[in-house]
């Protein structure tokens, strides 16, 4: 089953194209990775599917309700990690689980369990009582995360999960985001080969608001004559 | 229930902040401390508890719009607030969360002020309590502001905004410091154009029991509280949809 499909997805500010008609088709349970260079329109296209932006031309159907006319609906079926780690700094990590818990509309006894949860999986429970903003970068990206995932959502975006973050703490969450692999969908944006390719059932090459090649590694590989992903994202982003 | 959901995190964000109850609170004691020690030492018509007071509560409440406004900057600044907008939170959600938590505070900062001025030599009487409730919409005046500045401006700007330029300026404007009928011309033409010394004139009114005087400064007040938070309520949401 198609959990996103999006038809001519177009966005313009003022004179520049940021999104160029995106023709883009994620299956349910698919970790989909969009590829680009800064300024390439993935976290534009990102804020569109996500209902934070309208689309200037297009549409996408979001396991079949549509952004531009149904966006309440979208929401209840998404969540998000943005770019930046998107914490209550003041707020524990108990309190920035519940506070997202109790807003899509869990009660206090299944929103007591799903925190219980999520600090287990997430593996949060050392600093369960800890203001958000005395958390490491790794801890706080977790943190969001668990946020993002705490009302059971069927589609995740995860906007650049591991920027800025050191090699342990990107490890660490490389293996959480593979654990999610089949249960839930999940967008990442990324400029980094490397987590592209270990992570992803397939991968949209992006650059200058247009999609350039969508595929798993090996067909991007074939695609291309490339030996590497890196390779062939040069030659797509170039072409 | 999301509203309120929303409301309980935005509290403890504000009460965490050791700096919030320091200003909010710390501030206007001192000042009133201050005033009534000079006021003990060379009399002055204006410095007496009485005339003080309303003046005194109006200068702590427009700290309450540094508060507001802080919030709301600093969760424009981090993606936090982007991640809301993808949550089932409507636009009246976010109003009511930012604005309850406040009211709260508010009143037991104007309490907290009118105990010390118990100390002072404040009668404790019926127009007392009458004060505070005429004092209620200059809450809502300075909360609404703080929500147009958060939503204008970013961290930096709201403090020197709000924090430098309106605590001063509603102070001085307000006939607190000094009697405008003094100054007079155009200083008291501006003042009197503006709410504070409005809200300043309807609390001294109630206190001293001229309960007529009350209600056509308390318009002024009324007027500009309503204007304003239908203002920052319009900002907010075209503000949020452009930075997006």
């Amino acid at each position: 089953m198609i959990a996103i499909q999006t038809t001519s997805l177009t966005k313009k500010f003022r004179n520049k194209t940021a999104v160029d008609s995106l023709n883009l088709s994620i299956e349910q349970g698919e970790l989909f990775s969009l590829l680009g260079v800064n300024g390439a329109g993935k976290t534009t296209t990102i804020k569109m599917l996500t209902c934070l932006i309208k689309p200037t031309e297009g549409d996408a159907a979001i396991l079949g309700s549509s952004i531009v006319s149904e966006p309440q609906t979208v929401k209840k079926k998404i969540s998000v990690s943005p770019q930046e780690t998107a914490v209550a700094r003041n707020l524990s990590v108990k309190e920035n689980l519940e506070l997202v818990a109790k807003i899509f509309g869990f009660d206090k006894k299944a929103a007591d369990a799903k925190v219980e949860e999520m600090i287990e999986t997430f593996r949060l429970k050392e600093v369960s009582n800890s203001k958000a903003a005395t958390l490491s970068g790794g801890m706080q990206r977790r943190l969001s995360i668990a946020m993002a995932l705490i009302s059971d959502p069927q589609i995740l975006f995860l906007d650049e999960p591991t920027l800025g973050l050191d090699v342990i703490s990107r490890r660490e969450l490389w293996t959480t985001i593979e654990k999610l692999k089949g249960k839930v969908t999940v967008i990442l944006t990324t400029h980094y080969m490397e987590e592209a390719e270990a992570l992803s059932d397939r991968i949209g090459i992006m650059a200058e608001g247009k999609l350039k090649s969508v595929g798993t590694v090996p067909q991007l590989l074939a695609n291309t004559n490339a030996k590497t992903l890196e390779e062939a994202f040069v030659q797509l982003v170039k072409s | 229930m999301r509203a309120m959901t929303f409301a309980s995190r935005n509290s403890k964000e504000i009460l965490r902040d050791p700096l919030n109850i320091a200003f909010g609170l710390g501030f206007p004691l001192v000042v009133l401390f201050l005033l009534s020690a000079i006021q003990a030492n060379i009399p002055v018509e204006l410095f007496v508890i009485d005339n003080l007071i309303p003046g005194i509560v109006v200068f702590g409440l427009s700290f309450i719009s540094i508060f507001s406004g802080m919030l709301i900057a600093k969760d424009r600044g981090t993606s936090f607030l982007m991640r809301l907008f993808t949550t089932p939170l409507s636009a009246s959600d976010y109003m009511m969360g930012y604005t309850f938590p406040l009211l709260p505070i508010a009143i037991l900062q104007m309490v907290i002020c009118f105990i010390a001025a118990f100390f002072l030599g404040l009668e404790a009487t019926a127009n007392v309590l009458l004060s505070l409730l005429v004092l209620m919409p200059t809450a809502v005046l300075f909360i609404g502001i703080g929500l147009l500045a958060g939503s204008l401006f970013n961290e930096k700007q709201v403090s020197g905004i709000c924090g430098a330029l309106l605590t001063n300026l509603s102070a001085w404007l307000s006939g607190t410091w000094f009697d405008l009928n003094l100054v007079g011309g155009w200083f008291k033409t501006i003042s009197y154009a503006l709410p504070f010394a409005h809200a300043v004139d309807a609390g001294r009114a109630a206190i001293s029991g001229n309960y007529a005087a009350i209600l056509p400064h308390l318009w002024w007040v009324i007027g500009y509280a309503v204007v304003i938070l239908v203002i920052a309520m319009v900002v907010f949401s075209k503000k949020m949809s452009g930075d997006q």
